[in-house]
């Protein structure tokens, strides 16, 4: 599916999550944001960037992660990201969900 | 006289000294495997026995039948690996190696979560991964007269993904057979974003969760565990309520782990995904649950493993390059209740989708869809386990890297 997101063509599945992280900047990161009804501070930014390198580093994602990230705790997670910080964070991100096996 | 050493001798392990046993000569190669536990169990039975379909007989035999002769068994417990120095302290003794297979697996930690191993610990809050755990659960649910069943996933990754959802599903068929399923609720809590988080999964399986009437509660991010009002209460303030909880615990490797500073912060070894070498030593090889990768954690996979991380073994004493072979290849059923089965057969990049297994059109096992035969697959596995899997015999048809043939893409 494709989806116009500011004028730029990116590849998103039906949850509206890019399938394609070569396709991801920071105004498509900010466009989805307002998607999810979120503004984005400095602060949100930084958490995308560290959720990003963790990714990359092929490390899984979880709260737990979060709390041992040295980043930000998980009540500010919540506040940033409402309601399911994870699943919104990493659409904005760019890159999949936490995932299981099915 | 060289040494290879082999930590841990659960399935991997096991499966690891029988391998090798036969390839590496035995006037030039001494296998050593430790493991300070007499009791070998059969993991996936530790799902039936909660539900008196197992006996406590089926899940376990005495390790030492499963380890090969000339292979020399140390039941110790492992203090620390000093990988710098090529040697493992254990209780009373060290051991120095030319080569290490670390195999020392995943463990649940439910301290990990506030409260969870509290007061009522194995009283109305149950794992099921454990044997102790699995056989408490067991006799609770004897006697159990209903209400209010909270069947929950702590985090990922956990050994064996879809073990919660067979929980509740086989939860599901013990109280309609019981004759009080209309006295048992059931709901299914999980920190993901679903009950199937795959497209394919959660187009097909869908339908599984309203069949059976389990309730889903998503996006649950566990803090605490309330055992004065018996419920769990997560980050953002979601409150589930239970008259007795069976939930899966946080997941991590072993403590040796992080006493020999070798692991991440959930004590899993950084490990090639392809080759199977640990990433920080080179004479270093990590397999099963232990490792990092992002393969299911399951005995199928820790099999598949077994068999690049053989070739490997035998390629890196001769100084030839490693095979870039693992492909996160595993193969699991899933029951789904009422004596059916799912079979699952998937990859690092590709997703379980529907087909026919082993063979295209004639199967005989389907993949991602329901069958009585699935069932008997499932069933028939633990003969498997003891008799072949554990013997490093391969199983017929079933190669290590997943095959496309008879998968619908």
């Amino acid at each position: 599916m494709e989806t116009q997101v500011n004028t730029l063509n990116v590849d998103r599945n039906q949850e509206g999550y890019l399938t394609d992280f070569s396709q991801w900047n920071k105004e498509v990161g900010e466009q989805i944001a307002k998607e999810e009804g979120i503004e984005m501070t400095p602060r949100h930014w930084e958490v995308i960037n560290w959720i990003q390198e963790q990714v990359k580093a092929d490390k899984a994602l979880s709260i737990r992660g979060i709390k041992k990230s040295g980043v930000l705790d998980i009540k500010e997670f919540y506040a940033l990201f409402p309601g399911g910080p994870l699943k919104i964070s990493t659409k904005i991100a760019g890159v999949p969900k936490p995932k299981s096996c099915i | 006289m060289k040494n290879l050493l082999i930590l841990g001798a659960g399935t991997a392990g096991t499966m690891m000294a029988n391998q090798l046993r036969s390839k590496l000569k035995k006037d030039q190669w001494q296998i050593t495997i430790v493991d300070q536990n007499k009791t070998h169990y059969y993991q996936p039975g530790f799902l039936f026995l909660p539900f008196d379909i197992y006996t406590e007989d089926q899940v376990k035999k005495v390790g030492k039948k499963f380890i090969p002769n000339g292979v020399n068994y140390v039941q110790k417990k492992i203090d620390r690996i000093f990988p710098e120095e090529n040697k493992v302290k254990l209780e009373d003794e060290t051991i120095n190696y030319d080569i290490l297979i670390i195999a020392t697996g995943s463990k649940i930690a439910p301290e990990e979560v506030e409260g969870m191993k509290g007061k009522n610990w194995h009283k109305n809050v149950f794992d099921f991964y454990t044997y102790e755990g699995a056989l408490a659960l067991r006799n609770k649910l004897r006697d159990w007269q209903g209400g209010k069943m909270v069947v929950h996933l702590t985090e990922m990754p956990i050994k064996c993904p879809v073990a919660p959802l067979e929980f509740a599903f086989l939860a599901d068929s013990y109280f309609k057979e019981k004759g009080m399923r209309d006295k048992v609720e059931l709901t299914y809590v999980t920190p993901l974003s679903g009950a199937f988080t795959k497209e394919k999964s959660a187009e097909t399986l869908g339908y599984l969760l309203e069949e059976k009437k389990i309730n889903l509660e998503i996006d649950f991010a566990i803090e605490s565990v309330d055992n004065e009002n018996n419920k769990i209460i997560d980050y953002g303030g979601k409150e589930v309520e239970y008259d007795l909880l069976v939930t899966i615990p946080t997941n991590m490797g072993d403590d040796v782990i992080e006493r020999s500073g070798m692991g991440d912060d959930l004590n899993f070894v950084p490990t090639d995904h392809h080759t199977l070498q640990s990433k920080d030593h080179e004479n270093v090889f990590v397999i099963g649950d232990a490792t990092d990768v992002p393969a299911s954690k399951a005995g199928s996979v820790a099999h598949f493993q077994s068999e690049t991380l053989t070739d490997n073994i035998l390629l890196y004493k001769d100084g030839k390059p490693l095979k870039e072979e693992f492909d996160g290849h595993a193969n699991c059923f899933i029951e789904t209740g009422d004596n059916k089965a799912l079979l699952i057969d998937f990859n690092y990049k590709q997703e379980p989708v529907e087909g026919t297994f082993p063979f295209s059109v004639i199967g005989p096992l389907k993949l991602l869809k329901e069958s009585v035969f699935n069932h008997w697959g499932k069933l028939a596995f633990r003969w498997i386990y003891w008799n072949m899997l554990l013997k490093g015999i391969p199983i017929p048809f079933v190669g290590r890297n997943m095959s496309t043939k008879g998968k619908k893409l």
